[in-house]
């Protein structure tokens, strides 16, 4: 039996030699991790934004940065929808709701669509993603996720192109430009259904992930209304 | 392997064959269900588990004359912990697509039965040497089953291996579908429990 004072001796020792070796590893790692989710981020906006990679390949994070840098206006909106000259990276999407940041697609000296941030309950996590307007402020460019927990196969299937695909073209207001969001239907949309266009296909075996999908989803959009609304305005 | 003795060599050889830590100890299955839906994340995720237990094993044994008998349980916890926040930092930093999909499955390593069991029985009564080739030869065991499990998961369940389809659109025009209870854990039960009984009939091992 070893007397306490080597326990407690050894085991500090033991505390201090593996909290240093994690603090050096945190540290020496931890530019590289951030460029890795910054890139991630940055690849998902141009993703609901249509850019896609050549058939077959995958961009790396030259190309994405130089893609985002050359073709995406980032800015930040106040809770009235006027352009704000904080820094987008700096704002917390989720917990924020003064502040507002939207990612413009710039083609030549037109804009060719507005990349907003999403997030909300799922079933059992917190979906994360981008949501993608044209520039008539009404139809829907696009949608991507880059976070979730949803079940592989069922909830997971938000994730893949032919649920995103489903959003493309659905319009997110009525006829009286009033907001009424993307209903996500229990199997397919029918195609007599006079609201089709407000519409998009479910995932069987995941409805409680598309009904939060729809929840949060507006929720986001409401927040953005006043600008989107603008937008609307004038064209 | 001539130039190891008898016994490292069954230390490293046993978990490959006979005591397979998965078909035959039924340690680590929680890891096993969830991260064989495709190979990708299962290779990444063995070769995770085959360097912390290399590791965490070489580093107990060469510290086992000294670590207190009463506290050495914390102290295999902590040097695997460790082990496991610094693979889970170094997937974040170089592969973070893999990463993103492993999600709490690399820091849930630290609770696989299979290093900690390899820490206690092994690692703390033999000599470093012996006790990495254990880990190597347990973290290769438990890999290769990861890879066997997600192999059959993937090919059924998407149609696809290592990412690339296998499957030609033809098939799926004659009426070919996936089978959705591969992509879900109990798929990866039915599996796992062929390979278990598999294994016992060929190993000829009978329950008392």
């Amino acid at each position: 039996m070893r007397s306490n004072t080597y326990t407690i001796v050894f085991t500090s020792i033991v505390t201090i030699v593996l909290g240093f070796l994690l603090a050096v590893a945190a540290d020496a790692l931890k530019e590289r991790q951030e460029l890795n989710v910054a890139n991630d981020m940055k690849k998902n906006i141009l993703l609901s934004l249509g850019f896609k990679p050549a058939a077959d390949k995958i961009w790396s994070s030259e190309e994405i940065h130089s893609l985002f840098d050359k073709n995406i206006n980032a800015i930040v909106l106040d809770a009235k929808g006027n352009k704000t000259d904080k820094d987008p990276k700096k704002i917390d999407t989720v917990k924020d709701i003064e502040n507002l940041p939207i990612y413009i697609k710039k083609s030549g000296n037109k804009i060719g669509g507005y990349a907003i941030p999403i997030a909300g309950k799922g079933l059992w996590s917190t979906l994360y993603g981008y949501f993608a307007v044209e520039p008539d402020g009404r139809t829907v460019k696009g949608i991507t996720f880059y976070k979730h927990g949803e079940t592989p196969g069922l909830g997971a299937e938000v994730d893949k192109l032919w649920f995103q695909k489903n959003f493309i073209g659905k319009k997110f207001v009525d006829e009286s430009d009033q907001l009424v969001g993307v209903k996500v239907v229990k199997g397919k949309v029918l195609s007599d259904d006079p609201k089709a266009i407000h519409k998009v296909d479910g995932i069987s075996g995941a409805t409680m992930t598309g009904k939060g999908l729809e929840v949060f989803l507006l929720d986001d959009l409401l927040k953005y209304e006043p600008f989107f609304k603008a937008i609307r305005g004038n064209s | 392997m001539a130039f190891l003795d008898k016994k490292s060599k069954q230390a490293f050889t046993d978990p490959l064959s006979v005591n397979n830590p998965i078909t035959l100890q039924v340690l680590g299955i929680c890891s096993a269900l969830a991260v064989t839906v495709k190979m990708d994340t299962a290779v990444v995720m063995s070769l995770a588990v085959i360097a912390v237990l290399s590791i965490s094993n070489t580093l107990i044994a060469l510290l086992r004359n000294l670590i207190p008998g009463k506290v050495r349980i914390i102290v295999q916890l902590s040097i695997i912990a460790s082990l496991v926040i610094i693979t889970d930092q170094v997937l974040k930093a170089y592969m973070y697509d893999i990463s993103k999909q492993l999600s709490v499955f690399v820091g849930l390593i630290i609770t696989n039965c299979i290093v900690m069991g390899r820490a206690e029985a092994f690692a703390m009564q033999n000599t470093p040497g012996k006790s990495f080739l254990d880990g190597l030869g347990n973290g290769l065991g438990y890999g290769g089953i990861l890879i066997v499990v997600s192999f059959f998961r993937e090919l059924f369940g998407s149609g696809t291996l290592y990412g690339y389809q296998v499957i030609p659109d033809s098939f799926y025009e004659a009426g070919y579908e996936n089978m959705g209870l591969m992509v879900l854990s109990p798929g990866a039960f039915v599996i796992l429990g062929l390979i278990v009984w598999v294994h016992r009939i060929s190993a000829d091992i009978e329950e008392e």
